[in-house]
C-alpha cells in the first residue's frame, strides 16, 4: 500500500496547504461582521465551480490508480510472479497519447487567443489522436491474446488487461467530454463557457497522460524479457 | 460570560442573486421525481435509505430469532442464516448509514447551513441520487436472484466469496459486487458536490470557521469517503473479475471438493488489505458527521456555545487524516508481518486521543448549560454514552495482544454494534427529530418521541451489553448455531434474552415510523425556528423552504453559530445572519 500512501500524502499536504491559508486558528466567538466581499461575480471565489469539481474528481482517480499499482506491486513481490512481455505497439500508443495532449495544450492556447479555426483544428487532431490511442491498445490486447496471453493467464496478464482498461474507460468518458466540448465549438464558440470546457478536457487529458505514463513505467520496469 | 463589547457592525447590503441562475421546475414529475432542488434529493436519499434499512432491520430479527431460539424456526437454514448476516450488515453500513448522513443530510443541511440556494452541480446531485437507487435496486434484486442473496459475511474475503460451497455464489455475490460499484459511482457524484459546495457555495462572511459542526463533519467524511470508496471500488471490480472472467487476482490455488480449481497464484490477504482500507475510513465516514449533527444539537438544546470549537475543527480533521493509517488493526490475525500489528496498534490508540477530546467538549458544553431534555437533545446525550463506551472496547480490540483471543467472538459483534451501529443511529434519530419540523414545518409527537428514545436506548443496552459478556464467554460470532458444547450452556438464556429485547427495540421503530407520518399530517405547527437555533436553516423565508432556499437575497453571516445565552439579546440567541446584538436596556 505504499504506493496509495504516498498518493495520500501528496494529497493529504494539499488539504493541509490550502487548510493553513483558512485561518484555522482564528476565534470565531470573538469575532463579528461580514467581512471583505467575495472576490468574483457571484459568492464563488477565484476558480470557477467546474475547474474545481474537476480537480476533486482527479484526486478520486488518482486514488483508483494508486490503488490498482498498490495491488499489482503488492502481488508482485510474491514468489510466483511470472513477467510479462509487452508489445512494442504500446509505444506508438503513447506516443499517440502525448500528441492527443499536446493538441489540447494548442487548443486551449487557440481558445484563449479566440483564434476559432485553430482551435477547431488542435481539438481534431486532440480527438482523432486519442480515439487512436484507444484503438492501438485494443489492438495491443489482440497482440497479446495471439501471442497466447489472455486475462486469465497469469496475475502479470490480469493486472496488465484490467489496468489498460480502466485507464482506457476513463479516456473514452473523456472522449464524449471533448466531442461535446468540439460540437459547442463548431456551432460557433468563442465564449467563456466554450472556453472553460477546452481547458477542463485539456487538464483531463494531462492528467492520464501521466497516469499512463506511471502506469507505462511501471509496467516496463517489471516486463519480462521478449519471447 | 464574556461581555460583548464589539465594535458596531457595518450593515452589509444583501448580496442579490440573478434568478437566471437557478434551474426551475416545470412540472410535477421534475419537482418531485426528477428534481433538481438538493432539499428533495435529500428526501429521496433518506426514504431510500430507511426503506432498505427496513429490510435489514427484518433480517436482524430473524437472525436473532434463530440465535436465541435454534432449531424453532425451520425455514431459516444455516444457508439463510448467512445470508441474513451478510446482507443485514452492507445494508446498514453502505446503504442505510453512509447514504443517510452524506446522501441525507448533507443534501438538506449543506445549501442551507452555509447559505447557498443549491449544490453548485445540480444535475450531477440528481444523478447521483438515481444512480444509488438502481445499486439499491440490483441488491435487492439478489434476494430474489436464483440461489439467492450472497453469504460470504460483508467482509465478503476471497478466496471463500466466490466458491461454490457459499450460498449465493452463483447470482448473489455478482449483484453485490454490481451494486457497490454502482453506489460508489453514485457516490461519487454526490461526493464531489458536497465537496465543491462546501468550498465555493458559502455565502458572504461564512468563513470555514464560522461553520456548523455538522458542516465539519460531513464535508470532512465526504473527502474521506471520496479518497477510500476507491479501494472498496477496486476490491470490488477485481473480485468481479475473479468470480466472473476467471482471473486469479484473489484466488490462490486451491481444492474444492477434491477438484483442483483453474486458479492460481492469487492473495487473499490482497483483498483483505483493500477493503480495510476502505473499511476502517467507512468507519469514520459515519461517525464523523454523527459527532458534527450531535455537537449541534448539544449546543443548542444546551443553550450552550459549543465547548472549544476550534478545537473541535481540529479533532474532526485529525481523526479524518488518522483514519487512513489504521486500517490493518481488523487484521491482526490475518497472518501478517507483527510488526505491522505494532504500528497499526499505535496508531489506531493514537486517534482515541482526537476523539477524547471531543467527547470531553460535549460534556463541558453541557456542564451548567441550560438542559432542556428535548426529544433530539435525548438521543445526543444517548449518543454520547453509547458512543464512549464502545469506544472504550475499542480500545481493547485496538491491542493486537488482546484482540487475538476476541476476535470472531461475540465480543467484536457488541463492540461494533456499539460505536457504529448502536452510536450513529442514535444521532441519526436525534437528527430527524431535531429538522423534521425544518423539513415539513411541523413537530414530531413528543410523547410517541420519548417512548422511541427511551425503549431504543435501554433497549440497545439490554441487546449489547450482555453480547460483550457472550463474547468473553468465547461464544463464537458467526455460528449458525452453538449445540452441545458445554462451556457455552450459559449462553442460550441469554442469547434468548437478547432476542427478545431486540424484537422489542424494533416494535419501537415502527412507533417512530408511524410518527413521521402522523407528524406529517397532525403535527403541530413548528414555526420557523422552534428550537430557537442560531444557524442559518432556521432563518429561512419559508418553512420549508422554497426551491432556492432564500428569497430574492443570499443572508449575509455575522457571526459563529453557537451564540447562546448571550446576555442583553432579545432573545437567549443570536442568529448567525443578525448584525449586531439588539440590547434591551
Amino acid at each position: 500500500m505504499a504506493v496509495t500512501i504516498i498518493f495520500l500524502a501528496v494529497v493529504g499536504s494539499v488539504i493541509a496547504w490550502w487548510l493553513s491559508r483558512q485561518r484555522l486558528t482564528s476565534k470565531p466567538w470573538l469575532e463579528e461582521g461580514a467581512g471583505e466581499p467575495p472576490a468574483g461575480p457571484g459568492s464563488g471565489g477565484p476558480i470557477p465551480a467546474a475547474k474545481l469539481g474537476l480537480w476533486v474528481f482527479l484526486a478520486v482517480v488518482g486514488s483508483l490508480f494508486a490503488l490498482f499499482i498498490s495491488a499489482y506491486s503488492m502481488r508482485m513481490h510474491m514468489g510466483d510472479w511470472r513477467p510479462l512481455s509487452l508489445p512494442d505497439l504500446l509505444w506508438v500508443n503513447t506516443g499517440l497519447l502525448i500528441f492527443s495532449s499536446f493538441a489540447l495544450h494548442r487548443a486551449v492556447l487557440a481558445a484563449r487567443r479566440e483564434d476559432g479555426g485553430n482551435l477547431e483544428a488542435a481539438l481534431l487532431a486532440g480527438t482523432v489522436s486519442a480515439a487512436g490511442f484507444l484503438i492501438g491498445q485494443i489492438l495491443a490486447w489482440r497482440q497479446m491474446a495471439a501471442g497466447g496471453v489472455f486475462l486469465a493467464s497469469s496475475p502479470a496478464a490480469s493486472f496488465f488487461y484490467l489496468i489498460t482498461a480502466v485507464h482506457g474507460l476513463h479516456l473514452a468518458g473523456g472522449l464524449v467530454a471533448l466531442t461535446r466540448a468540439g460540437i459547442r465549438v463548431a456551432r460557433g464558440g468563442g465564449t467563456e463557457r466554450t472556453r472553460l470546457s477546452v481547458e477542463l478536457c485539456a487538464v483531463y487529458w494531462h492528467f492520464l497522460l501521466l497516469v499512463w505514463v506511471v502506469l507505462f513505467a511501471l509496467l516496463l520496469l517489471t516486463r519480462g524479457g521478449t519471447h | 460570560m464574556v461581555d460583548i463589547a464589539r465594535g458596531p457592525t457595518d450593515l452589509v447590503p444583501p448580496a442579490e442573486v440573478e434568478d437566471a441562475e437557478l434551474y426551475h421546475p416545470k412540472s410535477w414529475i421534475t419537482k418531485y421525481v426528477f428534481s433538481q432542488d438538493a432539499k428533495v434529493i435529500a428526501i429521496q436519499y433518506s426514504l431510500t435509505a430507511m426503506a432498505i434499512g427496513l429490510v435489514a432491520l427484518v433480517l436482524s430479527w430473524l437472525m436473532r430469532l434463530q440465535l436465541g431460539f435454534p432449531g424453532y424456526f425451520s425455514f431459516i437454514s444455516p444457508e439463510s442464516y448467512y445470508q441474513f448476516i451478510t446482507m443485514h450488515g452492507m445494508i446498514m453500513v453502505i446503504y442505510l448509514l453512509t447514504a443517510l448522513f452524506l446522501g441525507g443530510f448533507g443534501n438538506y443541511l449543506i445549501p442551507l447551513m452555509i447559505g447557498a440556494r443549491d449544490m453548485v452541480f445540480p444535475y450531477v446531485n440528481m444523478l447521483s441520487y438515481w444512480v444509488y437507487l438502481l445499486a439499491v435496486l440490483v441488491l435487492v434484486a439478489s434476494f430474489f436472484a436464483p440461489g439467492g442473496p450472497t453469504g460470504a459475511g460483508w467482509t465478503l474475503y476471497p478466496p471463500q466469496a466466490i466458491l461454490s460451497g457459499t450460498p449465493g455464489s452463483g447470482w448473489g455475490i455478482v449483484l453485490m459486487l454490481s451494486s457497490l460499484i454502482l453506489f460508489i459511482i453514485g457516490f461519487t457524484m454526490g461526493g464531489l458536490n458536497y465537496v465543491v459546495t462546501v468550498l465555493q457555495g458559502r455565502t458572504r462572511g461564512m468563513t470555514l470557521m464560522r461553520m456548523p459542526l455538522t458542516i465539519w463533519g460531513i464535508f470532512t467524511a465526504t473527502v474521506m469517503a471520496l479518497l477510500a470508496f476507491p479501494a472498496l471500488f477496486v476490491g470490488a471490480v477485481m473480485l468481479l473479475f475473479d468470480r466472473l472472467l476467471g482471473t486469479s487476482f484473489f484466488m490462490p490455488a486451491i481444492v474444492e471438493m477434491g477438484q483442483f480449481l483453474e486458479r492460481d497464484g492469487g492473495s487473499p490477504i490482497l483483498f483483505q488489505h483493500l477493503f480495510w482500507f476502505f473499511g476502517h475510513p467507512e468507519v469514520y465516514i459515519v461517525a464523523l458527521p454523527a459527532f458534527g449533527i450531535v455537537s449541534d444539537l448539544i449546543s443548542t438544546h444546551a443553550r450552550r456555545n459549543i465547548f472549544g470549537y476550534r478545537m473541535m475543527v481540529w479533532a474532526i480533521v485529525a481523526i479524518g487524516a488518522l483514519s487512513f493509517i489504521v486500517w490493518a488493526h481488523h487484521m491482526y490475525v490475518s497472518g501478517m508481518n507483527p510488526y505491522f500489528g505494532f504500528f497499526f496498534a499505535t496508531t489506531t490508540l493514537i486517534i482515541a486521543v482526537p476523539t477524547a477530546i471531543k467527547v470531553y467538549n460535549w460534556i463541558l458544553t453541557l456542564w451548567r448549560g441550560d438542559i432542556h431534555l428535548t426529544v433530539p437533545m435525548l438521543f445526543a446525550l444517548g449518543f454520547v454514552v453509547t458512543f464512549v463506551n464502545g469506544g472504550l472496547t475499542g480500545l481493547f480490540l485496538g491491542n493486537a495482544v488482546v484482540d487475538v483471543p476476541l476476535s470472531d467472538t461475540m465480543f467484536v459483534v457488541a463492540h461494533f454494534h456499539m460505536v457504529m451501529g448502536v452510536a450513529p443511529i442514535l444521532v441519526i434519530l436525534g437528527a430527524i427529530y431535531h429538522w423534521y419540523p425544518k423539513i415539513t414545518g411541523r413537530m414530531l409527537n413528543d410523547a410517541l418521541g420519548k417512548f422511541h428514545f427511551w425503549v431504543t436506548f435501554l433497549g440497545a443496552y439490554a441487546i449489547f451489553f450482555p453480547m460483550h459478556y457472550l463474547g468473553l464467554m468465547g461464544v463464537p460470532r458467526r455460528y449458525f448455531e452453538l449445540g452441545e458444547t458445554i462451556s457455552l450452556q450459559e449462553s442460550h438464556s441469554l442469547n434468548a434474552f437478547i432476542t427478545v429485547v431486540a424484537l422489542l427495540v424494533g416494535f419501537a421503530q415502527m412507533v417512530f415510523l408511524f410518527n413521521l407520518g402522523w407528524s406529517l399530517f397532525r403535527g403541530r405547527e413548528a414555526g420557523s425556528n422552534p428550537w430557537r437555533a442560531t444557524t442559518l436553516e432556521w432563518q429561512t423565508p419559508d418553512t420549508p423552504p422554497r426551491h432556492g432556499n432564500w428569497g430574492k437575497e443570499l443572508p449575509v453571516v455575522y457571526r459563529w453559530a453557537y451564540d447562546y445565552s448571550v446576555p442583553g439579546a432579545e432573545q437567549d440567541f443570536l442568529p448567525q445572519n443578525q448584525p449586531s446584538p439588539v440590547r434591551s436596556g
